[in-house]
């Protein structure tokens, strides 16, 4: 899912930096000091489950959980997330440096927007109702930042045209088990700590 | 943080020993800054002579930070693995003069030169970035970005996430651990995918909860919304020699560029 440098036209690159830039920046404004540890602590935790590797089939693929990422932390998943990728791209080598910004919108972008769509309904009902709003959540997330991913790829020239296809397609499979699980993991905070997402953490 | 790729995978810095290059002890605002400014300049160029020169100097850096260049370039090109399919359909979806005809889709020279273009840039820019910034302290990067002038709150965002990574990380493996126990073993199937998601859930549940016992015991101790960054960096003659050195690289290659 990361875009790597050299790839991207400079409008591209740019806007994306200046986008990234001002959710940080709301995100942080959404953070005071009682809901620094948290976001710290989730962001580590998103890292974290980004190495996670479900079978599927004879492969395997990464956790992302931009969804839950999202409903939990709101504007902050923009610094959060923001902050994972820096260091995946300083300490791991994935990813690029000048493709930042655009990195970070595109997957904490869908994050903040399935908070916002769906916040409320996994709060409310049974659980079993929750967890299934947090599995449309889930997919909802990956498959807007596959979307964004091929929309930047397609703005940056015709020729990136079949690769943003193929990342749209190849990542289905990737939609339906991030739904599954964001699903399940919404089941099991609904019955283990009901009030998670009923005042939300940072929101 | 170093051990998240697996126990063969720490950052670059510690698998090798603490290397005792040219890079280490130079000022880590600088490496920060080069790095970005290298990282631009090298996006902004397009020839191939330019683009093989900026990888030329990505490669001398990486000589004289004394990191072991096997793992360094392996995990380089782990990143390409990630783009390779891009790079392949390019000299497809590009129209041009063509090379050869593969099931009846001409593959183009233009969209060849640009597969290239982009993997020499991709390399060039992240093999840098791990060579001047990934070799540092991952706390020391925060307190450099401070001294940087990023906002407060990002910088201990920025700590407090280097800090946790390893903790949740092993209690990630306890759990696994607990689960292996019980003789869980992940395939394709819903028992696998439910079990995850309990996995997961009950990660950030946890992270959650660790994270109230934090504010906590930070409170109690006078945390008022301020975390004293104490680490201070002073510019030396070597930093200055290091930043006019790459500065007159990086004009090098812009020259290159245009010649």
């Amino acid at each position: 899912m990361h875009i790597v440098d050299g790839a991207l036209s400079n409008p591209v690159v740019i806007g994306g930096a200046v986008a990234a830039a001002s959710g940080i920046a709301l995100g942080l404004r959404s953070l005071d000091i009682d809901r620094l540890p948290t976001a710290g602590v989730l962001s580590a935790s998103f890292f974290v489950a980004s190495l996670i590797h479900v079978p599927i089939g004879p492969s395997s693929i990464h956790l992302i959980l931009n969804g839950m990422a999202g409903l939990l932390l709101g504007w902050a998943a923009f610094p959060a997330l923001f902050v994972g990728l820096l260091l995946q791209a300083v300490f791991f080598g994935f990813g690029g440096l000048t493709v930042l910004g655009i990195n970070t919108v595109n997957i904490a972008l869908p994050a903040v927007v399935a908070s916002v769509l769906f916040g409320r309904l996994i709060a409310r009902g049974t659980p079993l109702q929750g967890a299934i709003w947090g599995g449309v959540g889930g997919a909802f997330a990956i498959a807007a930042t596959t979307g964004m991913v091929a929309v930047s790829l397609a703005l940056s020239g015709d020729e990136f045209l079949p690769a943003a296809k193929l990342v749209f397609f190849t990542h289905i499979p990737v939609m339906a088990i991030e739904a599954v699980l964001t699903g399940f993991a919404v089941l099991l905070a609904r019955k283990v700590k009901p009030e998670l997402f009923v005042k939300g953490v940072t929101t | 943080m170093a051990h998240i790729l697996g126990q063969q995978d720490k950052t670059l810095a510690e698998a090798g020993g603490r290397p005792e290059g040219l890079i280490s002890p130079l000022d880590p605002r600088m490496r920060i800054v080069m790095a970005v400014v290298f990282a631009v300049v090298t996006v902004a160029l397009s020839s191939l002579t330019a683009l093989c020169a900026a990888l030329a100097v990505s490669l001398s850096l990486l000589t004289l930070s004394r990191l072991p260049w096997r793992k360094t370039l392996k995990r380089m090109a782990m990143m390409d693995g990630f783009i390779l399919f891009m790079l392949v359909l390019l000299p497809f979806s590009m129209p041009g003069d063509p090379i050869f005809t593969l099931w009846g889709f001409p593959a183009s020279w233009q969209g060849f030169w640009k597969a290239v273009e982009i993997a020499l840039t991709a390399n060039a820019v992240i093999l840098s970035l791990m060579v001047l910034v990934g070799t540092m302290e991952p706390v020391t990067l925060g307190h450099a970005l401070h001294r940087l002038h990023c906002p407060e709150k990002l910088v201990y965002l920025l700590m407090f996430t280097i800090r946790y990574i390893e903790v949740l990380r092993e209690e990630y493996l306890r759990l696994r651990a607990a689960m292996k126990v019980r003789g869980f073993r992940p395939t394709t199937n819903w028992h696998t995918y439910r079990s995850f998601g309990y996995l997961v859930g009950m990660m950030l549940v946890r992270a959650i909860e660790r994270s109230e016992r934090i504010l906590g015991a930070m409170k109690c101790r006078g945390f008022t919304g301020r975390m004293l960054l104490l680490q201070d960096f002073a510019l030396t003659r070597r930093d200055i020699a290091f930043v006019a050195g790459l500065g007159v690289l990086c004009t090098g290659l812009i020259i290159l560029e245009f010649a």
